[in-house]
C-alpha cells in the first residue's frame, strides 16, 4: 500500500521540457513511475520523452487523467505553477524548486487551506515508493521494498540514511522529502499520521533539522497518536545561532529551533535520537 | 539581505512614514558641513548591520558641528562586534514623549506575517519578549487580505496609545505592511517610533530584511546590499552560486547538499571533541550543490582555502543523480588547478562510489585520502588536521 503514491500514480510533469525536468522525466519513467504526460506553456502538442505536453495543467489532466504533479519550473515562477495544479483539482503536488520567495509561499499556504490539494516541498526531494514510484530526484536504486517509513526535510541526507538502511538489508514502505523552507505544504505531523495509518509501515525514521518547531510539534504528535516506533536524527548541531545552514530554513533565530530543545523534545516521547546516520540502523 | 539604517528609512519616507530629515557622510568634514548646515543639535549614528550600536558608542547627540565632526572621528572606523564602520548618518535632534515598538515579520509556525508592536519601545524586542512577553502586543495578518485597518487599531489600543495619535499609527501601520509586502521583506521594524513633542509620531530608527529569494524582483534593493558588510568569502561563495557559512574551526568541508553539509559538520565537531583537540572541528558550512563538477569543486576549494586556519579539507559527496567517478575526476583536476597541497579526505557514496574511489586511489597522492564512511572520513580529517599543525 505504501502513502501518497503508488503503481495507480498516474503522474503529470510542470516543466517536463527544461532541462531539469526532462532528465527527471527520463530518470521517474526509467523507475517505472506511471508518466502520463507533462505542461509546458506555448510547447503544447509537442512530445516528451514520448509522452504529450500541453499548455496547460487543467488540459493536461483533462486528456490524461492524471492525479499527482510534479514541479521542475524556476522559482521565479514555480508558486503559479502551484496555483495552477491546485485550480485545475490535482490532488498532491510536488514541488521540487528550491528559492521561492517566502511571501509566496504564505500565500500559496492560504490558498492551499481552501483547496482540497496537498502540496509536498517545496524545495524539497519528492518522494519514492520502492518499486512502485518514484516522484522526485531521489536516486531510486537505493530504496528496497520494506517496512520503515522515512521522513525527512533534507535531500542527501535522506539518501544517506535510506542507503545505510538498504545496506542493512532494512527495506522501506515510503521515503517523503518534506523539504527545507520555513513554510512548506506538507509538515511531520501530516507524514506521520499517514504512516501510522498505513498497515505496510511498522516503524518510521525521522530526519529533521534545527530552524522552526517542525520536530517539536512531532514530538508532540508522537506521544498523543503514535503507536509505531520513532526513530530520528537531527541535522545542525554545530550550526551557529542567526546563520541560515543552505536551506531557508535551517536558522536559529533568537535561541529558538535549537538542537538541543528539539532532540529533548523527542526524547521525552521516547524517540530514539541517532548522533550520526550510521547508528540508525540499530536503533531500529 | 539586511538594509542599513539609513536605508531602511529612506524606503519608510518612500511608503509616507515620517522619518527624520537625515544625510549620510562617509568623512568627518562631510559630518560638518551636514551638522552645520542641519543647526541645532544633531544624532550622530553609525551605520553597521549589528544590533548594540548606542551600547557600543557609535550613537552620540552633538550639540554643535565641531562636536559632530570630533565625534564622527572617533566612530568612523570604530569596529562594533566586528563590523568596522564606513558610514555615519547625521539626524536632526528629535525631542522624544515617548517610546514604542512596531515591527513586522513571518510568523514560521503560523506561516503568516505578525505585527508585534509594544509600549516599550527603544529595547531590544528579543530581550522584551524573554523578559516580558506580556508587554508585546500580537496581530496575525492573513497574506491574502493584507493587514486591516481595525487591525491595526487594535494593536494602537493595546499599548495604550493616546487617542489624538491612533489615526496617525494606523496610517504608519498600514504602510509599513506595503512596504513589507513591496519589499519582500522578512523583518520592518521601526524601534523606536516616537511620539515627537510635536505630538506627532516619526520613526527614528529603522531596520529591514528582504528575503534574498526574492531578490530577483527587486533590483533597486539588491543593489542596496553593502559588500563592505560581510566576509569576502561569504560574496564570492554566492556570486559562484555555493551556500557556505564560516566557522572557526580547521577542516574545510565540502559536502553536497545541505542537510548532508550540516551533518558532515556534526560529526567532524563531535570528534575533534571526543578526541579532546582543542580548536579543531569543521571551518564552515559549505554546500556545493548538485554535479560537483571540477569548476565548482575548484571554486569551492579557493573558497574554503582563503580562511588561513584551515589544516585539512573534508569532502563527502552523496551521489544520487551525480555520479562518483565524475566527482572523483573533478577533484583530481580541481587540486591541480588551485595547487592544493593540504591533506584532503574524500568520502565518495552512492552511485559509482567504488569507481570513484578506484580513481582517487589510482591517482595514488600523497595527500589524498579515501574514506568509505562518514564517521570515519570524519576522523581522518581531524587527525590528519593535527599532523599538518604539528
Amino acid at each position: 500500500m505504501a502513502i501518497m503514491v503508488d503503481k495507480n500514480t498516474r503522474l503529470l510533469v510542470q516543466g517536463i521540457t527544461g532541462r531539469e525536468g526532462l532528465f527527471h522525466t527520463q530518470q521517474m519513467i526509467a523507475y517505472g513511475t506511471n508518466v502520463v504526460g507533462g505542461v509546458t506553456p506555448g510547447k503544447g502538442g509537442d512530445w516528451a520523452e514520448g509522452k504529450p505536453v500541453f499548455d496547460t495543467v487543467k488540459e493536461c489532466r483533462d486528456s490524461t487523467g492524471a492525479n499527482c504533479s510534479i514541479i521542475y519550473v524556476p522559482a521565479r515562477l514555480a508558486a503559479d505553477s502551484i496555483f495552477e495544479a491546485i485550480d485545475a483539482g490535482i490532488p498532491l503536488i510536488v514541488c521540487i524548486t528550491e528559492g521561492i520567495p517566502i511571501s509566496d509561499m504564505m500565500k500559496v499556504r492560504e490558498y492551499l487551506n481552501m483547496s482540497s490539494s496537498r502540496l509536498l516541498g517545496a524545495n524539497c526531494p519528492g518522494l519514492l515508493t520502492p518499486g512502485q514510484a518514484k516522484v522526485g530526484i531521489m536516486p531510486g536504486y537505493i530504496a528496497i521494498p520494506g517496512n520503515v517509513g522515512v521522513v525527512s526535510k533534507s535531500g542527501t541526507l535522506t539518501y544517506e540514511v535510506v542507503n545505510t538502511l538498504t545496506q542493512r538489508g532494512i527495506g522501506q514502505s515510503t521515503c517523503v522529502g518534506i523539504g527545507g523552507d520555513p513554510i512548506s505544504g506538507t509538515s511531520f505531523i501530516d507524514v506521520l499520521q499517514m504512516f501510522e495509518d498505513d498497515p505496510e509501515t511498522d516503524k518510521v525514521v525521522l530526519i529533521g533539522e534545527i530552524g522552526g518547531d517542525a520536530e517539536q510539534k512531532a514530538a508532540e504528535f508522537i506521544r498523543d497518536h503514535m503507536t509505531k516506533p520513532v526513530v530520528a536524527f537531527i541535522a545542525g548541531k554545530a550550526a551557529p545561532e542567526g546563520r541560515t545552514m543552505g536551506h531557508a530554513g535551517a536558522l536559529v533565530e533568537g535561541g529558538k529551533g535549537t538542537y538541543l530543545e528539539k532532540v529533548e523534545a523527542l526524547k521525552a516521547v521516547n524517540v530514539k535520537v541517532a548522533d550520526n546516520p550510521e547508528q540508525i540502523p540499530d536503533l531500529l | 539581505m539586511n538594509l542599513h539604517e539609513y536605508q531602511s528609512k529612506n524606503l519608510f519616507a518612500q511608503f509616507n512614514i515620517p522619518t527624520p530629515k537625515g544625510k549620510v557622510a562617509t568623512s568627518p568634514q562631510e559630518v560638518y558641513d551636514i551638522a552645520k548646515e542641519m543647526g541645532g543639535t544633531v544624532v550622530v549614528k553609525a551605520q553597521v548591520l549589528s544590533g548594540g550600536r548606542g551600547k557600543a558608542g557609535g550613537v552620540k547627540l552633538a550639540h554643535t558641528p565641531e562636536e559632530a565632526r570630533d565625534l564622527s572621528e572617533q566612530i568612523l572606523g570604530m569596529a562594533i562586534k566586528g563590523l568596522i564602520v564606513h558610514k555615519i548618518l547625521i539626524d536632526p535632534g528629535a525631542e522624544i514623549k515617548q517610546e514604542i515598538y512596531l515591527g513586522i515579520t513571518n510568523d514560521r509556525a503560523a506561516r503568516k506575517p505578525l505585527m508585534m508592536a509594544s509600549a516599550a519601545g527603544g529595547m531590544d524586542i528579543e530581550q522584551v519578549n524573554r523578559e516580558s512577553p506580556e508587554k508585546i502586543v500580537r496581530e496575525y495578518i492573513d497574506p491574502l487580505l493584507g493587514l486591516r485597518e481595525y487591525q491595526a487599531r487594535n494593536v494602537a489600543s493595546s499599548i495604550r496609545l493616546p487617542r489624538e495619535n491612533w489615526k496617525q499609527f494606523t496610517d504608519i501601520a498600514r504602510n509599513l505592511y506595503m512596504c513589507f509586502v513591496a519589499s519582500d521583506a522578512t523583518l520592518c521594524e521601526i524601534n523606536p517610533l516616537v511620539i515627537t513633542g510635536q505630538g506627532t509620531l516619526m520613526a527614528l530608527d529603522g531596520k529591514v530584511s528582504v528575503d534574498d529569494n526574492a531578490l530577483f524582483r527587486h533590483p533597486d534593493l539588491a543593489e542596496m546590499r553593502d559588500l563592505q558588510a560581510e566576509p569576502s568569502a561569504e560574496t564570492r561563495a554566492r556570486e559562484a552560486g555555493l551556500s557556505y557559512v564560516k566557522l572557526d574551526g580547521d577542516i574545510g568541508c565540502m559536502v553536497n547538499g545541505a542537510g548532508l553539509a550540516m551533518t558532515t559538520m556534526d560529526i567532524t565537531s563531535d570528534i575533534a571533541a571526543k578526541l579532546g583537540i582543542e580548536g579543531s572541528g569543521p571551518a564552515n558550512f559549505l554546500d556545493i550543490g548538485g554535479g560537483a563538477k571540477a569548476d565548482k569543486v575548484a571554486a569551492a576549494l579557493r573558497i574554503i582555502l582563503s580562511e588561513p586556519n584551515v589544516k585539512a579539507i573534508l569532502l563527502n559527496i552523496f551521489g544520487g543523480i551525480t555520479r562518483c567517478d565524475e566527482v572523483a575526476r573533478g577533484v583530481l583536476q580541481a587540486r591541480d588547478e588551485v595547487k592544493l597541497d593540504l591533506p584532503m579526505i574524500v568520502r565518495l557514496a552512492g552511485t559509482n562510489a567504488a569507481e570513484g574511489r578506484q580513481i582517487i586511489d589510482q591517482a595514488n597522492l600523497p595527500n589524498i585520502q579515501s574514506a568509505t564512511t562518514l564517521v570515519e572520513a570524519a576522523e581522518k580529517a581531524v587527525k590528519a588536521a593535527r599532523g599538518a599543525t604539528a
